[in-house]
């Protein structure tokens, strides 16, 4: 096109980034590449290709690790781990330090690569990826410098497992490695196979920094790889991001191991736009949203929820904005949305959205690339909760919506959820959004913004989420442990005894508590309490399932006990230790009788003064 | 009359456009109008990053952008002979043998604009260019002269030849909520203008807020403003890209209910080529292809063609080029 042409049309024209340097460093390694083991790279192997979504070429060949190869992990990261300890927290500090200047130093190659591997647009590998990896090192090693002494009574739990995804591949491995390493743990890190690039990267940055041999180990391979870590049995902790059903897999595998774990599982994050938002603002938040990445992010607004009176405008708002979604090649620097990260990711997209027949669907009119992993951003109005496309994880730029009538109303839609990953909330109101927010089941909730992250903001889920928090002085704590040794409780057995009720005595039938209630045991049976010296205390009721529900249901239906202020509370622990006190020497005798000893009254004082400690603190946190 | 310029470039609104007719204050919209900062800001920010126009488009939007300019003179020690000066450059704002190379036909900027007394020499100067003349005016920049006399000046410039009125709305009205008044001035100034157009500076950077500039810009539209600008220059802060995304919103709104297209035109503090193409690819992005050209968008700049007519000689040699190598204006 001549310039005179382009003047009439002003069209954007192309704007690649290069590849060049990203691909020199390909060929410099032998576009092949081994496990990093121990501070090296182990002979490559080809046993599967990583490809570039964006057109189908293979990047590199990679090897799948052997079980061998695992134990050869694991074993350096042992090795390698009581003297990454004791470097203590400066030592550890400076090496992170290094990293996340290296990193900086690297930022466009590691950018370029992440692009070419994953697919995703240039502009967000380059401004958020990978600023936010520079960030999360810079973070952790200052947490490592002030370890020693912020975190005095907490040490590394040992070797770590971790198994990240492929939708931020090096984001994750940042969230995970610099939170562990800075601790002063091992890791032996899993990349996704289908983007294991930008580890391999990393791995070469970390020898650069000077990190010692072992501290750190990458194993390439698939999801078989993962399951030699998650079995392994000489690994403390499983850090594990991705799938819910994976999630659930290794949580079952890991069960009474030993072994701490964290999970970062699968969300259906709902995004609310009550009527007083700034329309034109809650749009261009689902841009960040749902578009943001493809729409493969966990933490995805993809169940937008709009107010009725506004939902009309608001659709067309959006659809507006949708149409001037630019897709395309990942490498372009004008790209909004790039390449879905796999043809079988692209599969599944498309027959999740092929199997709803309900509602209208909008597919942004945008012209896709004739080759390579594509799919327009779409808008699917109009379904209710009991789609499934509302219930169930997408993973890919395809936006379902509902509209409510009343901030209730949006709550309970909100929360209609197995997942409780994120929520979003747009309001100019503050009272209102002060009032939703904690309403949300979600580790986050982001009131007129969406997708900010920061390494000093926790993140993490609650119901099939996950659980733990990576980020922040709360993330360490997947890292850490009390230096205590607990000293292990003394085994006791139930008294043994016979006989029933002292001659002349009168009765007593101990009941469930429920729900405020004194509750016979719905199952009908009791067991005898002996006490030490064998005579009968009472008659326990045996609790049955059914009893279980009904406690629980109690505790879920006094939900109002979390809004009363503390100054309540505070008065109704004060006054539970006042009552107990009153009674001290009843309970007194009860437990001396049941222990046997004269201890009794010690831990009725005890619980006392533990109830005024607790009444103490209730009116200092209010509201939290 | 249906004015061109030499390269047969339209660039009054009227000409183009059906006219803005303005509609009845409608109170209920401007008190549901929100703009929120810190999104308005985030939005603005990743703006610039999201969009990259290189090599021959690059060139081309520069292009563009020069001819959306409107070059500004609002200095007090203006004489005929600066005013001569400037419209000369606007006639030639680029380098004969630069736009041979571009493969482009002879082009001017979007019009020039200076103070009332500035306007007859400017029409001289420009005489059969087809460059319209602006005039700033209601007691600009502050707007606090009485009131017949800030009608007076628009008929007065408009008699002496201009044919695009900048006028500044009473900043008062809009801190005290005083909606009526705001519409009723602009109303006021609107039929002053008679046939030339009419653009209503808002004086942002002296507003307070993002939403006082949404709903300012809106009765400004309702009242018939055929464009609204920003800034007169002269404040602190002055033409930003926050404040931009507001106003083209309000445009895009008034559009969607009205039909009318109004211009936008963003003034002050956009002195480098590469912040006009952010504000071109800003209008693409949020209003349309329609917003690219002069009859809807201009610069209020002065010293912004310079920075592109350096940038134009370093895509045609490749090299960096100095300012002394192209024409003062």
């Amino acid at each position: 096109m001549t310039i005179k042409e382009i003047f009439q049309s002003m069209d954007y024209g192309e704007a690649p980034e290069s590849a060049a340097e990203a691909f020199a460093w390909i060929t410099d390694n032998g576009a092949q590449f081994g496990q990093f083991i121990d501070g090296a790279f182990t002979p490559p192997r080809a046993d599967f290709l990583s490809r570039n979504p964006a057109n189908g070429e293979t990047l590199a060949e990679l090897s799948q690790a052997t079980s061998e190869e695992v134990d050869q992990a694991v074993a350096a990261a042992r090795k390698a781990q009581g003297k990454w300890e004791k470097l203590g927290g400066h030592g550890r500090a400076r090496v992170l330090y290094a990293i996340a200047r290296l990193l900086q130093k690297h930022s466009r190659l590691f950018a370029v690569l992440e692009t070419l591997d994953n697919g995703k647009p240039i502009r967000e590998s380059r401004d958020i990826d990978i600023p936010l990896v520079q960030r999360h090192f810079y973070y952790h090693a200052g947490m490592a410098q002030l370890m020693d002494s912020e975190l005095p009574d907490a040490e590394a739990l040992g070797v770590c497992g971790q198994i990240i995804p492929w939708n931020f591949p090096l984001l994750m491995l940042a969230w995970k490695v610099a939170p562990a390493l800075a601790m002063g743990n091992t890791v032996v890190l899993k990349p996704a196979e289908y983007t294991s690039l930008t580890a391999l990267l990393f791995a070469d940055i970390c020898r650069q920094a000077g990190l010692p041999k072992g501290v750190l180990n990458i194993i390439t391979g698939d999801g078989a790889v993962g399951e030699m870590i998650v079995s392994h049995t000489d690994i403390n902790k499983i850090a594990f991001t991705g799938s819910t059903a994976v999630g659930r897999k290794i949580r079952a595998a890991t069960a009474g191991s030993g072994k701490a774990l964290t999970l970062e599982l699968g969300g259906k994050s709902p995004y609310i736009v009550f009527d007083d938002a700034d329309l034109d603002s809650a749009v261009e938040g689902l841009v960040d949203a749902i578009w943001f990445n493809q729409g493969q992010v966990c933490c995805a607004g993809s169940r937008l929820l709009v107010q009725e009176g506004v939902a009309e405008s608001f659709y067309t708002k959006l659809k507006a904005r949708m149409a001037k979604l630019r897709v395309g090649s990942p490498l372009d620097k004008s790209i909004d949305v790039g390449a879905i990260v796999d043809p079988v990711q692209l599969k599944s997209i498309e027959s999740m959205v092929a199997a709803n027949d309900e509602g209208n669907l909008y597919a942004a009119p945008v012209e896709l690339p004739s080759e390579g992993c594509f799919y327009a951003p779409t808008l699917i109005t109009g379904l209710s909760p009991a789609s499934k496309l509302m219930q169930e994880e997408i993973f890919g730029p395809v936006l379902v919506s509902t509209t409510f009538r009343t901030p209730a109303e949006a709550v309970s839609l909100a929360n209609n959820t197995r997942y409780g990953l994120a929520a979003t909330v747009w309001s100019e109101n503050v009272n209102l959004a002060l009032d939703i927010a904690p309403k949300l089941a979600a580790g986050v909730v982001w009131v007129n913004a969406t997708n900010l992250f920061d390494a000093a903001a926790g993140f993490g889920g609650v119901r099939e989420s996950g659980f733990g928090r990576e980020g922040g002085w709360e993330g360490l704590a997947a890292y850490t442990k009390p230096k205590a040794k607990p000293k292990a409780l003394a085994q006791t057995a139930p008294n043994t005894g016979k006989g029933g009720l002292e001659t002349g005595a009168l009765d007593r039938t101990e009941k469930l508590y429920i729900g405020g209630k004194q509750a016979r045991p719905d199952g009908g049976y009791s067991r005898e309490i002996f006490a030490k010296s064998g005579k009968l205390v009472s008659q326990a009721p045996i609790a049955s399932r059914k009893d279980i529900r009904n406690a629980v249901e109690a505790a879920r239906g006094a939900a109002a006990w979390g809004k009363t202020t503390g100054h309540l509370r505070a008065q109704i622990l004060y006054y539970m230790a006042e009552n107990l006190e009153a009674r001290g020497s009843e309970f007194a005798r009860r437990i001396d009788a049941m222990k046997g000893g004269k201890s009794g009254m010690r831990e009725v004082e005890a619980s006392v003064k533990r109830l005024f400690s607790y009444a103490a603190w209730a009116d200092k946190f209010d509201g939290l | 009359m249906i004015i061109k310029d030499k390269a047969g470039q339209v660039h009054l609104p009227q000409t183009t456009e059906p006219r803005n007719a303005g509609m009845p204050l409608d109170l209920d919209w401007v008190a549901r109008v929100q703009a929120n900062t810190s999104a308005i800001e985030r939005r603005a920010a990743s703006l610039p990053a999201r969009r990259s126009v290189k090599k021959a488009h690059q060139a081309a939007w520069l292009l563009k952008a020069l001819t959306c300019i409107d070059l500004t003179t609002l200095a007090g020690d203006d004489t005929a002979g600066r005013v001569a000066r400037l419209c000369a450059k606007a006639r030639q704002p680029v380098r004969e043998d630069i736009l041979e190379a571009l493969g482009m036909g002879p082009i001017t900027v979007g019009a020039v604009c200076v103070y009332h007394d500035m306007i007859a020499p400017a029409a001289e100067a420009l005489a059969g260019s087809g460059i319209p003349i602006a005039a700033v005016s209601t007691g600009f920049p502050a707007g606090l002269s009485p009131f017949h006399l800030r009608v007076k000046e628009i008929e007065e410039s408009v008699k002496a030849g201009a044919s695009e009125i900048d006028i500044v709305i009473s900043r008062r009205h809009v801190l005290t909520q005083d909606w009526q008044a705001l519409y009723d001035e602009m109303r006021a100034f609107r039929a002053a203008c008679g046939d030339a157009h009419v653009k209503a500076i808002l004086a942002t950077g002296e507003l307070g807020s993002l939403r006082n500039v949404a709903r300012a810009s809106l009765i400004c539209m309702m009242a018939g403003a055929d464009f609204i600008k920003t800034s007169t220059g002269k404040e602190s802060v002055n033409a930003t890209l926050p404040v931009s995304l507001v106003m083209i919103r309000a445009i895009r709104d008034y559009e969607a209910a009205t039909g009318f297209r109004i211009g936008y035109k963003p003034a002050g503090g956009i002195s480098k080529a590469k912040d006009s193409l952010v504000y071109l690819s800003m209008m693409k992005e949020e209003l349309g292809d329609r917003w690219l050209q002069p009859d809807l968008f201009r610069f209020g700049a002065s010293s912004l063609l310079g920075d592109i007519e350096r940038q134009l000689e370093h895509y045609v040699t490749g090299a960096y080029s100095a300012s002394y190598r192209h024409a003062a204006g």
